[in-house]
């Protein structure tokens, strides 16, 4: 199997397998216990969250371990707006993953002002028209890095500073999960209060996650019950996930620079290729503005669902971006956010890559779609 | 062959999967995502639920087969729900079961199997196909009480011809006995009888919600035009209805006629239903070549076949029948096999 399906999920690192491995056996103990066996799983989450914590220029107590990105972005949305001292409204944007514009629909249907923000034809949303719809009420601007569909990357730094200026008391969160093996990921820089990270996107377990939760942002819980994560996060701790998640951090910012380069190369040529194979491809990921790692592309007349089938058939993985429960492909809101018709949308197939990419094997799959749609056609 | 199955997650596909692979041809199973609901639920009555997707799923997987769900509620959407709405605010009695099958399984589906590089679509239906002398033949199922052929009576040439259903040539016991072998969770399930889209509750609750402009006040009246009470629409109508007319009357009272254009329900007595024949619109042949004459016409699902005459596109019954319902079809046999089908446009006394 060539997989091209890399943004949706990527393999776990070895290595992060064989850290996790003894809490799932002789370390077994509830890090909340007394006793020998549940300090060593403790000692082992907490040791955890200090390395994750110095990764990414923040302290200890700022990372929240949650179950993953969703979570994690509902955290961040509910926590604001439901924060009996704060502020109540949620501003984001239309291209948003589910996670953020469902949790904020749930808000608005609780009567929480909530604005969504458009796009242009690129993706890009206007800092400007963000901070115009920030106002007294607002209390989270969520924004993400790296859109998952498309690889679209938000300058999050400027437009944080932006909103800032103009409405301090707003907390500022990004969804950051596409950008981990990619991008020099520092909480200072970003400017933000909250910062969403999932494991699984970088070769570490599924089920992992965080949420960082910078000093001073005070959110309300959105799980009760015994208070763990400083009351942040009820919940016995998943401690194997913990160790896990660190461990897979650790191991893609040591192999960030080679990921850039290599990924974002061979993920070139893979563009490079279709594009000249399919003369009326079009491409919905920005030339200049896109992730090392991920291509969305329209190929006209040929329907996305049937692409994928027979790339399934051929042994290529591939997607369309999102996919519903059922499993069945669904228009893209973010296409269609970009001014796409649904039937465009229809027509567009993502392809991501990851730390096992290699160029021999996307070539193999290049020359696969251009032969299929040649077929299809 | 390659091969692909529909699978609604029923016992009849599922056996139908497995006699494929079984045969040895290249199997790739698909469930069709039909309906979601006018505020995107999904459905949970019917033929394609989403655990019945999960059944399907399941069973491809057991099997062994590449399995895929596909969009086509564009379609269906279009070509039955529409349709069905449509007909019930033009005085029809639509069959959307039918529908589907011809619209979006035989028509939108079948044009597909290129899309796969399959040869041949299979689906799970209680009816049998035959090619005699280079003719696709289709004949009723081998189990006589769950004979499918009626709906499947608008197949020609060109859908017959790619299409395969196995299980019709094995009894409905055989084939749970095949599926309980295999140990498929779907091999004792029940029988779906719902309309996937209405769901547990009444078609005009459905209609209700989708389309309440269809719901137009009218009169109850005799067949001798006098008005005998009021109704909120024609489409609460049956030709043949008994029960929920909404006035009371010393002896039983039905509806023999709806009059969209007056929104006028007409009521009468037994006798009055009986019709000597029906218009036909949307005739189809099974070998392409128009039959006139004598045949066999079965104008219910489960209704036993009526000796009657086509004369062009008008069907003559030998005995006068009661209760047929203009938007229902009706599929013309010899013997067991089947010549054709229409749908009924109008009844004549």
């Amino acid at each position: 199997m060539i997989y091209l399906d890399h943004a949706a999920t990527t393999p776990m690192r070895p290595e992060v397998w064989d850290v996790m491995a003894p809490f799932a056996s002789s370390v077994f103990g509830n890090s909340s216990g007394i006793h020998q066996v549940s300090r060593q799983a403790k000692n082992a989450l907490e040791e955890s969250r200090e390395r994750i914590a110095a990764l990414i220029g923040a302290k200890p107590a700022e990372i929240v371990f949650t179950s993953g990105g969703t979570e994690s972005d509902n955290m961040a949305l509910k926590g604001a707006a439901w924060n009996p001292t704060h502020r109540s409204g949620v501003v984001t944007v239309a291209t948003e993953h589910e996670a953020v514009l469902e949790t904020a629909d749930l808000l608005g249907r609780f009567d929480d002002p909530v604005t969504i923000v458009g796009v242009d034809h690129e993706g890009f949303v206007d800092p400007e028209a963000l901070v115009d719809a920030v106002d007294g009420d607002t209390a989270v601007v969520s924004v993400m890095l790296i859109n998952n569909e498309t690889g679209l990357v938000q300058d999050v730094a400027a437009i944080a500073r932006q909103i800032k200026e103009a409405e301090p008391e707003v907390y500022v969160h990004t969804d950051a999960v596409q950008g981990f093996a990619s991008e020099d990921i520092d909480v200072g820089g970003l400017n933000v209060d909250m910062m969403t990270i999932s494991g699984h996107k970088f070769g570490g377990p599924k089920g992992a996650g965080l949420l960082f939760v910078r000093e001073g942002t005070v959110l309300e819980p959105i799980l009760h019950g015994g208070g763990q994560e400083l009351g942040r996060r009820s919940g016995t701790h998943d401690v194997a996930a913990a160790v896990g998640l660190a461990r897979a951090m650790e191991l893609a910012v040591d192999d960030r620079d080679r990921f850039r380069t290599e990924v974002g190369q061979i993920r070139d040529d893979f563009e490079k290729r279709v594009m000249s194979g399919i003369d009326d491809a079009v491409l919905n990921t920005p030339a200049d503005q896109g992730s090392s790692h991920h291509l969305n592309v329209r190929i006209p007349g040929v329907r996305n669902e049937t692409l994928l089938m027979r790339l399934d058939q051929a042994g290529v993985a591939a997607s369309a971006g999102s996919a519903c429960q059922s499993g069945a492909a669904t228009v893209s809101h973010v296409l269609e956010a970009m001014g796409l018709t649904p039937n465009q949308a229809r027509e567009s197939v993502r392809f991501s890559f990851g730390w096992t990419s290699t160029l021999d094997e996307v070539v193999e799959a290049a020359d696969l779609v251009v032969d299929l749609v040649g077929k299809l056609r | 062959m390659k091969v692909l199955v529909a699978m609604s997650g029923g016992v009849d596909s599922s056996v139908a999967a497995a006699l494929m692979k079984d045969e040895g041809h290249d199997v790739i199973g698909v469930t069709l995502k039909l309906w979601s609901g006018p505020r995107g639920e999904a459905p949970t009555a019917g033929c394609c639920t989403v655990s019945d997707a999960e059944d399907a799923r399941r069973v491809a997987a057991e099997l062994r087969i590449d399995y895929y769900v596909l969009d086509h509620t564009d379609d269906f959407k279009d070509g039955v729900v529409d349709h069905f709405v449509r007909d019930y605010a033009s005085g029809r009695t639509p069959n959307p079961c039918i529908e589907c099958n011809r619209i979006v399984k035989f028509d939108r589906l079948l044009k597909r199997l290129d899309d796969f590089d399959c040869d041949v679509l299979v689906t799970g239906h209680h009816a049998r196909t035959r090619n005699h002398n280079d003719v696709w033949e289709l004949l009723r199922g081998a189990d006589e009480a769950k004979d499918q052929s009626y709906v499947l009576s608008m197949l020609t040439q060109a859908e017959l011809s790619r299409t395969r259903l196995p299980v019709g040539e094995l009894t409905k016991r055989e084939v749970r006995q095949i599926a309980a072998g295999l140990g498929m969770r779907s091999a004792h399930k029940p029988e779906s009888m719902d309309i996937c889209f209405v769901g547990d509750g009444h078609y005009l609750e459905f209609l209700e919600d989708v389309a309440p402009e269809v719901f137009e006040p009218g009169p109850l009246v005799d067949t001798d035009g006098k008005e005998m009470g009021s109704h909120a629409g024609i489409v609460g109508f049956t030709v043949g209805q008994r029960r929920g007319l909404g006035i009371a009357v010393g002896e039983p009272r039905f509806v023999v006629r709806i009059e969209p254009e007056s929104s006028t329900v007409v009521l009468g007595s037994r006798d009055d239903l009986m019709v000597s024949g029906v218009d036909l619109s949307a005739v189809t042949w099974t070998d392409g070549v128009a039959v006139q004459g004598e045949v066999m016409a079965q104008y219910r699902a489960h209704g036993d076949p009526v000796r009657a005459r086509i004369d062009a596109t008008t069907l003559i019954f030998h005995e006068p029948q009661a209760a047929i319902a203009p938007g229902q079809t009706v599929a013309f046999y010899e013997d067991d096999k089947v010549l054709g089908g229409a749908l009924i446009a109008a009844t004549s006394l």
